[in-house]
């Protein structure tokens, strides 16, 4: 019983989990700063080759120049970026309302699957950039035909994702179901929809980034013409001119957004899945 | 409690086959009655049928040939089901997980919730109607499933194999609440297994199943009466029993081989 008698009163806090504790502290600090040095290291990088090489600022614009292209084109990279998010957000809202519906409609009806499935298939590998002209030219409104190119790129992941997370649910609870009588729709709403939301929320983050390179790729295709869209056809009409401080600032922007996507998604999600899902969880040690 | 013979028929399962695959005989000429009250154990090696026969009793797999017959026609809708696995929803909490059979028979949590309360009570976890799933332990679990099974009180509850994943501690533990349970609410109990000991120590009925073709080919009496308690574990009673069903078991895999 000596270990015993000489063990300390305090909380026992044993070597092992005195160096994890300090090692999440570092991680947690890490996690911020060291990406924030590297992007400081970056600009300072970016800046010094430019200055000392004396590289002409149509060929590679200095930091400095891109953010007072940003400051000084503020005007009209706004409502550029007012564009390209509504264009986005919209994409992503009729992705979800269309991939959705389709995968409830494919699960619910063998027939419906086996008859559209392969079409949906085929407008997700014909790539949109070849669709663009076609849909520019059938719809009167540019920002319709962005839309639609955009919503074709965001739209399947969610469809493909909803699709296999229905049909996911345990057998044994779908045995159960059945043993209760639940109805369709019971079974849909209390069994289905529920064990496909972690697949849905998958597809979700994936469609967030593709609705804003599809809304880019219509942008630049249909945009061209003259009606000047969002972002994109603003970096475009700046790389004509040879304003490539405005093209770069554009492009900040454009990235700005795609974060800021991803990190909405990501955060609806854990949101949605925090109680419950593996994925969302803190893992015990 | 009425002795076996005086409990009137509940179900009668007549000449049952059942066949996969237009070659692999499942169950053949299976005979069965099971009377009301009885915790009647299926007892038999891996492939003998037995989950065959939960699955046709609960109406989900229909015999190739013969008939199964409820007294008073009344159908498998009252029924209470318990799987090897607890096959809860991970998304709800223990409640809601017990709430299922009344929520898709329409009712409202509110006019069940005391019927909830009180299946929670009887396993044991009151204190646990907010945890989700993934919370509890396998034997927790376990309980959670069972409330589920017997809080709309089924005349019938079919277990599967329920205990097989849980040490053997646990699965003591659990042995002894689920008879508390059934004498609680008064139902039939039908259980599926393959441990000797569990089945001597649970039921009054088992009908020992041999393999290839599936079939009944032995049925006992453990007539010692209830409560039994732990100490019937250790008793000479238990170990006759458990030496005339071993005797039984060791049959029916023999004419499997």
């Amino acid at each position: 019983m000596t270990i015993a008698d000489q063990a300390p009163v305090a909380p026992v806090v044993d070597e092992e989990e005195a160096a994890r504790a300090r090692k999440d502290r570092i991680h947690r600090v890490a996690k911020w700063t060291l990406p924030s040095l590297v992007m400081v290291l970056s600009v300072l990088a970016w800046h010094l080759y430019v200055t000392l090489n004396e590289v002409p600022h149509y060929i590679l614009p200095g930091p400095l120049v891109v953010a007072q292209s940003i400051f000084d084109d503020w005007g009209l990279l706004w409502p550029a970026m007012l564009t390209t998010t509504r264009l986005t957000v919209l994409a992503l809202i009729f992705a979800i309302i269309g991939g959705v519906a389709l995968a409830v409609a494919f699960t619910q009806s063998k027939w419906a699957e086996m008859s559209f499935f392969p079409y949906a298939v085929i407008l997700q590998v014909t790539p949109v950039i070849a669709i663009a002209p076609l849909l520019q030219i059938y719809m009167d409104s540019a920002f319709g035909a962005a839309l639609a190119c955009a919503w074709i790129v965001a739209f399947f992941p969610i469809l493909s994702n909803t699709t296999i997370g229905l049909k996911s649910a345990d057998h044994n609870l779908e045995d159960l179901f059945t043993i209760y009588g639940a109805s369709r729709w019971q079974r849909l709403r209390y069994l289905a929809a529920p064990s496909a939301l972690p697949f849905f929320l998958g597809g979700l983050k994936i469609a967030g980034g593709l609705a804003l390179i599809g809304a880019v790729v219509a942008e630049f295709v249909i945009g061209r013409a003259g009606t000047g869209l969002g972002l994109a056809s603003t970096l475009l009409e700046a790389s004509y001119r040879f304003n490539f401080g405005r093209l770069y600032a554009a492009l900040i922007l454009i990235s700005g957004m795609g974060v800021v996507i991803f990190a909405i998604t990501s955060l609806i999600s854990h949101l949605a899945l925090r109680k419950w899902h593996e994925s969302a969880m803190m893992r015990e040690r | 409690m009425t002795s076996i013979a005086q409990r009137p028929p509940l179900l009668t399962m007549s000449h049952i086959e059942k066949t996969f695959g237009g070659d692999v005989v499942a169950l053949r000429d299976m005979n069965l009655t099971v009377n009301e009250g009885d915790f009647l154990s299926l007892l038999g090696p891996s492939g003998c049928g037995k989950s065959t026969v939960l699955r046709l009793i609960s109406d989900l797999m229909h015999p190739t040939r013969g008939k199964i017959e409820w007294a008073g026609g009344q159908g498998s809708d009252d029924l209470g089901v318990v799987f090897q696995e607890p096959t809860l929803m991970p998304w709800a909490t223990v409640a809601q997980n017990v709430y299922l059979p009344f929520r898709l028979k329409g009712m409202t949590y509110d006019r069940v919730q005391d019927d909830i309360q009180e299946a929670l009570r009887l396993v044991g976890l009151a204190q646990f109607q907010d945890a989700y799933p993934r919370e509890l332990s396998g034997g927790m679990k376990m309980r959670v499933s069972i409330a589920r099974a017997m809080v709309t009180k089924p005349r019938l509850i079919l277990m599967d194999e329920p205990f097989a994943a849980l040490d053997e501690i646990t699965r003591f533990k659990l042995n002894n609440d689920l008879l508390e349970l059934k004498a609680a609410i008064d139902c039939t109990v039908i259980f599926v297994t393959h441990s000797v000991f569990e089945s001597v120590f649970l039921s009054d009925r088992i009908v020992v199943m041999a393999a290839r073709p599936g079939r009944v080919i032995h049925e006992l009496e453990v007539n010692t009466p209830y409560p039994r308690h732990e100490d019937f574990r250790t008793s000479a009673e238990y170990a006759a029993h458990t030496r005339a069903a071993s005797e039984a078991l060791g049959e029916a895999i023999g004419e499997a081989a």
